[in-house]
């Protein structure tokens, strides 16, 4: 079976953004770019099963500009067979990304998809679960562990208070959790490989889906900040701070 | 202007993040209801016809809502959402599961995770892990949303007495099915709701040595959380991660054992009111956001600061 997975070029998870003065968005000049990191998760999941033998091919998606082809490329470095970017310089929303992404899968009819649960620019944690009702699909959020079978796939979620275990019917969508598997790196000829690798351009009109943001950002600031804490020499000296100054406990 | 509330609730008691939606809701302004889908979840209406500022309670009792199941929850929330002005739900895995199938039906946005709210259409929620808080606008007519845990104050659970309607809706479109679940059970306060929350990171080095800060927590009525590291090492389970990917805390007194302080994980408790850092590094990030930093050994101070508890 067919299994396509979603990789978002998002700012790296270890860079420290930093708010505009303008308080027009954030700083992403010369900021390092990554795969989101729960579709590296995604990545990983959808390559075992192909080893596995269970899936045929991965074929990965992303939606963004032009250099959102590097992201690809890293995705068929750790396994993928193909890519397709849906290229487009607007801002993205999720809304107008499960409509391309349901565009990408009448295309290619995939048995399973697999995003990430969130990623970590927006923080949004929308889009596969409105792929899955764009398309009438089921969907398995938060995913832990995946078993898959020829016409169901049975998988642990991560829930406030602890773990579900759910059957859907494929196709369907699922998103990853943190725990769901270990990314591998890609190997030095595994990128090389990668660079032959077929990758497919489409554009929003291509597919004839609308993209326009429903959501306008007028402003964006920096949080607020904490004023600085001190360093205590002893344990009797916190017990006595709070106690005593912070009056956080009798 | 009118608000739909999806409540939170074990059939029998309404959780509190429904209260904290309500509390938006009720900064939106307008008449709020409350969807109440559940199977056998009598008790749970009669509770939330009780909550301040509530007109009415729309009940789905029916087996194809049994375990809020994402398809059957999205479908119901849709056809019954499209006549009002805002849907809300909770920021819990739930909430997060539900209303973006709700919103994607209904071809309108979802605005995640608000901390605030300007209008009835712009409202405030951190992005980048809460380095940054964004305002946003939204140009749909129906606007879903759903509502950080920590950003408004709970409207009372009492004093209410709005009118219960009972709805026919009972479609299980089949497309999932509830196999099990593996609850933790909790003998200390739940993270979202505790007071104080003690917490370790990968420095505790196994599962085993939590007991040193479940000591500590027996003391102080406290909740146990985890960094993720923790978690992925296995040391204690998913349900305690907080962070930018897990839990969303605010406690009065936050106390971090072993805890290096990762923007993910700061994401997750710097609201919080008083932090704490106890770790052996004095150069760990953590202590950036600490109130009161400790240098020290977690193994030597925590069973120190245990007992100075009494
Ligand atoms: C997509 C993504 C999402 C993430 N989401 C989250 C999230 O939600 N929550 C989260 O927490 N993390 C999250 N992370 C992980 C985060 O980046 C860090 O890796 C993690 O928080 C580190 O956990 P830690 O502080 O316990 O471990 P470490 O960074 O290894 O720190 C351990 C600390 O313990 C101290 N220590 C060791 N021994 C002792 C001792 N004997 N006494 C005192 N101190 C000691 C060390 O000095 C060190 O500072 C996420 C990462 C990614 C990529
Ligand atoms: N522009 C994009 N291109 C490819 N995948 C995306 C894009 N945006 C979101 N996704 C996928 O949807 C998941 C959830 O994103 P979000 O709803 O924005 O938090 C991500 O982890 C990706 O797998």
């Amino acid at each position: 079976m067919k299994v396509l997975v979603t990789a978002k070029r998002v700012v790296d998870y270890n860079v420290n953004v930093r708010v505009l003065s303008d308080g027009s968005g954030v700083d992403l000049n010369n900021v390092k770019m990554s795969v989101n990191p729960f579709d590296e998760i995604a990545i990983e999941e959808a390559v075992r099963l192909k080893e596995a033998g269970k899936a045929t091919e991965v074929v990965v998606v992303s939606i963004g500009p032009k250099n959102a082809q590097e992201q690809i490329r890293t995705a068929l470095a750790l396994g993928a067979d193909r890519g397709i970017l849906v290229e487009t310089d607007i801002e993205v929303q999720p809304l107008g990304i499960a409509k391309a992404l349901k565009a990408i899968v009448e295309k290619e009819s995939p048995q399973l998809i697999i995003t990430g649960k969130q990623a970590i620019d927006g923080d949004n944690a929308q889009t596969g679960q409105m792929l899955a009702a764009l398309c009438g699909y089921p969907q398995a959020t938060f995913a832990n562990k995946l078993d898959l079978g020829d016409d169901s796939a049975t998988v642990t979620r991560e829930i406030d208070g602890g773990l579900e275990t759910i059957t859907v019917k494929l196709p369907a969508v699922v998103t990853t959790d943190l725990r769901l598997n270990e990314p591998r790196y890609a190997s030095l000829p595994n990128i090389m490989k990668a660079k032959k690798k077929p990758v497919d351009i489409y554009t929003p009109e291509d597919l004839g889906v609308d993209m326009t943001p429903r959501v306008k950002t007028l402003k964006v600031s920096p949080p607020p900040e904490r004023k600085a804490g001190i360093i205590v020499g002893s344990v009797e000296e916190l017990v006595d701070k709070l106690k005593n100054e912070a009056k956080v406990i009798g | 202007m009118s608000i739909l509330v999806i409540a939170e609730h074990d059939n029998t008691q309404v959780k509190g993040p429904t209260l904290v939606t309500v509390a938006a809701a009720k900064a939106i302004g307008g008449d709020i209801n409350v969807l109440i889908a559940g199977s056998g979840c009598g008790a749970a209406a009669e509770a939330a016809a009780k909550i301040d500022g509530v007109s009415k309670v729309l009940v789905a009792d029916n087996e194809a809502f049994a375990h809020h199941l994402a398809e059957n929850m999205g479908a119901l929330i849709a056809e019954i959402g499209k006549d009002y002005s805002h849907i809300l739900a909770p920021t819990t895995t739930s909430g997060k599961n539900i209303m973006p199938r709700a919103a994607a039906l209904l071809d309108v946005a979802q605005i995640s995770d608000i901390s605030g709210v300007v209008s009835e259409d712009t409202f405030e929620r951190p992005i980048y892990a809460g380095n940054a808080i964004a305002t946003v606008q939204s140009s749909d007519s129906i606007k879903v949303i759903t509502v950080r845990g920590t950003a408004f104050d709970p409207v009372s659970a009492e004093g209410g007495s709005a009118s219960v309607e009972n709805l026919s809706n009972s479609t299980d479109l089949g497309l999932s099915k509830w196999d099990k679940e593996d609850i933790v059970k909790l003998e200390r306060p739940e993270l979202t709701a505790a007071r104080i929350i003690i917490s370790g990171g990968r420095g505790m080095q196994n599962g085993e040595n939590f007991k040193l800060l479940e000591s500590v927590a027996d003391k102080l009525g406290a909740a146990i959380g985890a960094s993720r590291a923790a978690v992925d090492a296995g040391f204690v389970p998913n349900d305690m991660q907080v962070g930018q990917t897990g839990k969303i805390v605010a406690p009065e007194l936050y106390i971090a054992v072993g805890i290096s302080g990762a923007i993910q994980h700061l994401a997750g408790m710097k609201d919080s009111k008083v932090i704490v850092a106890i770790n052996k590094d004095e150069d760990a990030p953590i202590f950036q956001v600490a109130d009161y930093g400790l240098v020290a050994d977690l193994f030597k101070a925590v069973p120190e600061f245990d007992a100075l508890l009494g």
